[in-house]
């Protein structure tokens, strides 16, 4: 008896029965089903105002659903904006405070300068400016993000934006994997399994990066707040540094879109499948359970991956900088020879050279641009603070507003970071995908912000 | 994670000995007595009432695909040890989605001593279509019928002792969010793994002519894979042509399966539900 045998025997009596035998299967067991629940479910008359539908007559609707969503996707990145200011400029305080008065004490105990730097110049400054920095968007974003997920809202979405991606040729589902993305776009990768078709799911991996992932929004958030909001006084501050946040998404949605359709135009042809989407009922969230799904396993787990990278590349950035090179350091000399290439994205070489340290983990790319940048030195007005940081910047190395923004569509567009990557090549298992997402993604920022770096020129705006 | 018994507000007295106690095990799962499967259609409450059992903080979201792994805790009831396993909401057990393959490989070559179907009472015509096919692959099924606080807000009762005789399996009423009704399902469980209550699965009649074909498949599946559990229903995919259990045949993947689902897969289903999170 061999396997052969039974398929054959399979084919013969496939053959032999009618050819609609098919329909007959499935339409037998609906009918029993139907059966049963007629049988076993009794509606009473009494059915009561559904309000669920009433909403949902709203939020889905074509002229009111888009502009739902976007101004609830900018009250949560508002309110992330406003409430992390203020923690985090506590925070550093405290942590840098603590760091410089330990490094006194180094200081006064007689240990070598190497041991001191090394640990409080380097290591430590890392970790507390990873943690400063974002821990607190981190701890309102998530639970936002998670109480619209624990009401039902992201099926909504998928089912607003189906259209979109129908035109791009991706699958509708495609939706629920981008809103994942914000989260962490290891795990949005993840989640595309919910996708039967390969191609639109390879399509959904290949994109997922374009949107900001919260390892990326500190960084966004803190450019912002820093340099686009700069010029404005008072309460309006926060919306401008929110609103650009939210052209910033929107932007990264665009390149989702544009790659999605480029994608199925070129190398992932195809037509986009037909697919059924459930919309759940809403329900009324439980916030203990919101709060533990989204502190300890979300915020959390992010911050502790981001700090095991963080100490690291501490340790690397002031290695770099304390190792002699010519006539100054190695880190100096390596940004110096990136920069020339830097400055024609309308970035420099440390940002750059910072972004190579940061291929772990996304998170810590601005506190090591920010270490480079200070050197062996310190800040003179308290790290943590906007002025601190725009005096730096601009007035010691030279910032304009075109770097701050490319900077923002370089941190959008570039490359996943290590996790995701390897998350991509599990998902796959190919070398070759997981060395596409990376092709396009940092192919397409290169190619955008040295665009915006050429046109800002040429019209002499920077 | 530490075992921590808890005082989930439980129908126990009406339904059991006063003794009947439910302990959460979390992920220690390493020797455990009896394999349970979760399955049902997405977000009808399967990883709510998983962690309700295990004391586990696998993700929930209401949305459907939520569960793209399986998941796997444990929990202890009346001293035996249970290992539960979650798997992604399905609609039906013929489609090719990848989280849907997990179920179907699950359902058809773990074989679990007993698998809660969880169904949504506010739609139960819809999920019965999964039950029936369930009942295709296994006789030992129970039915929780869960959101039953939703459903009876919306005006509608399940009558689950006709929903059970008509099934031939036990339809029991819960509330996976509050824990009602839990301690009821866990004995159903119990009693249905240990043969005192014995099922008769309906199985969807199809033609004579159907059936007839399905029984000569089986059959010779059956002689080619010894000892390989739901021949019946490979049967009934291979005539409709399904190239991944054709496959599956062909590579002896089917008769590998069956020998390695048991342990490789543990080993791997264990570490996600360590992580705990996607």
């Amino acid at each position: 008896m061999q396997a052969n045998d039974v398929l054959a025997k399979a084919e013969l009596l496939r053959r032999q029965l009618s050819s609609s035998f098919r329909d007959e299967i499935v339409k037998s067991l609906y009918a029993e089903a139907e059966r049963i629940a007629r049988r076993a479910v009794k509606v009473h008359g009494d059915r009561t105002y559904d309000l669920d539908q009433q909403i949902d007559r709203l939020i889905t609707s074509p002229l009111t659903g888009l502009p739902i969503m976007l101004l609830l996707l900018a009250v949560v990145i508002w309110t992330t904006v406003e409430g992390a200011n203020l923690v985090s400029e506590a925070l550093a305080a405290v942590l840098f405070g603590i760091g410089d008065a330990m490094r006194a004490l180094f200081v006064q105990a007689n240990l070598p300068w190497w041991i001191t730097g090394f640990v409080w110049d380097g290591v430590y400054r890392g970790l507390a400016w990873v943690v400063s920095v974002m821990f607190p968007p981190m701890a309102i974003f998530f639970p936002a993000f998670t109480l619209l997920e624990d009401l039902g809202f992201l099926p909504r979405v998928a089912f607003n934006l189906d259209w979109l991606f129908k035109k791009a040729g991706a699958h509708g589902k495609q939706a629920l994997t981008m809103t994942m993305g914000f989260g962490c776009n290891a795990a949005g990768v993840v989640s595309t399994r919910i996708i039967d078709s390969p191609r639109e799911r390879l399509i959904a991996i290949l994109t997922n990066n374009f949107v900001p992932c919260n390892g990326r929004f500190p960084t966004l958030i803190m450019l912002a707040t820093v340099f686009v909001a700069a010029g404005f006084q008072g309460w309006v501050t926060s919306l401008i540094a929110a609103a650009t946040v939210v052209g910033v998404v929107l932007i990264g949605i665009g390149f989702t879109f544009l790659m999605s359709l480029l994608l199925s135009r070129t190398i992932l042809k195809g037509e986009a499948s037909a697919f059924t989407l459930e919309l759940p009922p809403y329900r009324r969230p439980d916030i203990l359970r919101i709060l533990y799904t989204s502190l300890i396993d979300r915020t959390l787990f992010v911050l502790w991956r981001a700090i095991q990278t963080a100490a690291p590349a501490g340790a690397v950035i002031w290695i770099l900088a304390n190792l002699p090179f010519g006539s100054s350091n190695l880190a100096a000399a390596i940004a110096s020879w990136l920069d020339p290439f830097g400055h024609l994205l309308g970035l420099d070489g440390v940002i750059l050279l910072a972004y190579v340290i940061a291929i772990p983990a996304n998170e810590i790319v601005v506190p090591t641009m920010m270490m480079m940048y200070l050197g062996a030195g310190m800040m003179v007005e308290g790290p943590g603070t906007a002025e601190a940081i725009r005096t730096l910047l601009i007035g010691q190395h030279g910032w304009t507003l075109l770097t701050a923004v490319n900077l923002m569509l370089f941190a959008l567009l570039h490359n996943p970071c290590g996790t995701t990557i390897l998350t991509i090549y599990k998902e796959t298992k190919s070398v070759k995908w997981a060395t596409v997402s990376v092709v396009i993604t940092l192919g397409t920022a290169f190619l955008v912000t040295f665009l915006t770096a050429s046109l800002a020129r040429l019209m002499g705006w920077a | 994670m530490p075992s921590k018994k808890v005082s989930l507000p439980s129908d126990a007295c009406q339904t059991c000995p006063a003794y009947a106690q439910l302990e959460q095990m979390g992920i220690k799962v390493g020797n455990f007595d009896r394999v349970v499967a979760l399955a049902g259609n997405p977000n009808t409450g399967k990883s709510t009432l998983f962690n309700a059992l295990t004391g586990l903080k696998q993700h929930t979201g209401n949305w459907p695909g939520k569960t793209v792994t399986r998941a796997e805790g444990g929990y202890q009831f009346n001293g035996v040890k249970y290992k539960l396993v979650d798997l992604p909401g399905t609609y039906s057990l013929l489609s090719a989605s990848q989280d849907e393959e997990v179920a179907r490989d699950f359902l058809l070559f773990g074989q679990p001593d007993c698998t809660i179907v969880v169904t949504d009472a506010t739609a139960l015509e819809r999920n019965l279509n999964l039950v029936l096919q369930v009942l295709e692959i296994t006789d030992r099924v129970v039915v929780a019928v869960n959101l039953i606080d939703e459903a009876r807000r919306k005006g509608l009762e399940v009558d689950t002792r006709t929903l059970s005789r008509d099934l031939g399996v036990p339809a029991v009423p819960i509330i996976a969010r509050t824990g009602e009704g839990l301690m009821t399902l866990l004995t159903t469980v119990a009693e249905v793994i240990e043969g005192q209550i014995v099922t008769r699965p309906l199985r969807v009649s199809s033609t004579p002519e159907f059936q007839q074909a399905v029984s000569e498949l089986a059959t010779m599946i059956e002689e080619l894979l010894p000892g390989i559990p739901n021949a019946r229903w490979l049967a009934i995919r291979l005539l409709d042509g399904d190239t991944r259990v054709q496959k599956a045949l062909l590579s002896g993947e089917l008769a590998e399966i069956v020998a390695r689902q048991s342990q490789a897969d543990v080993q791997f289903s264990k570490k996600i539900a360590l992580a705990g999170r996607q």
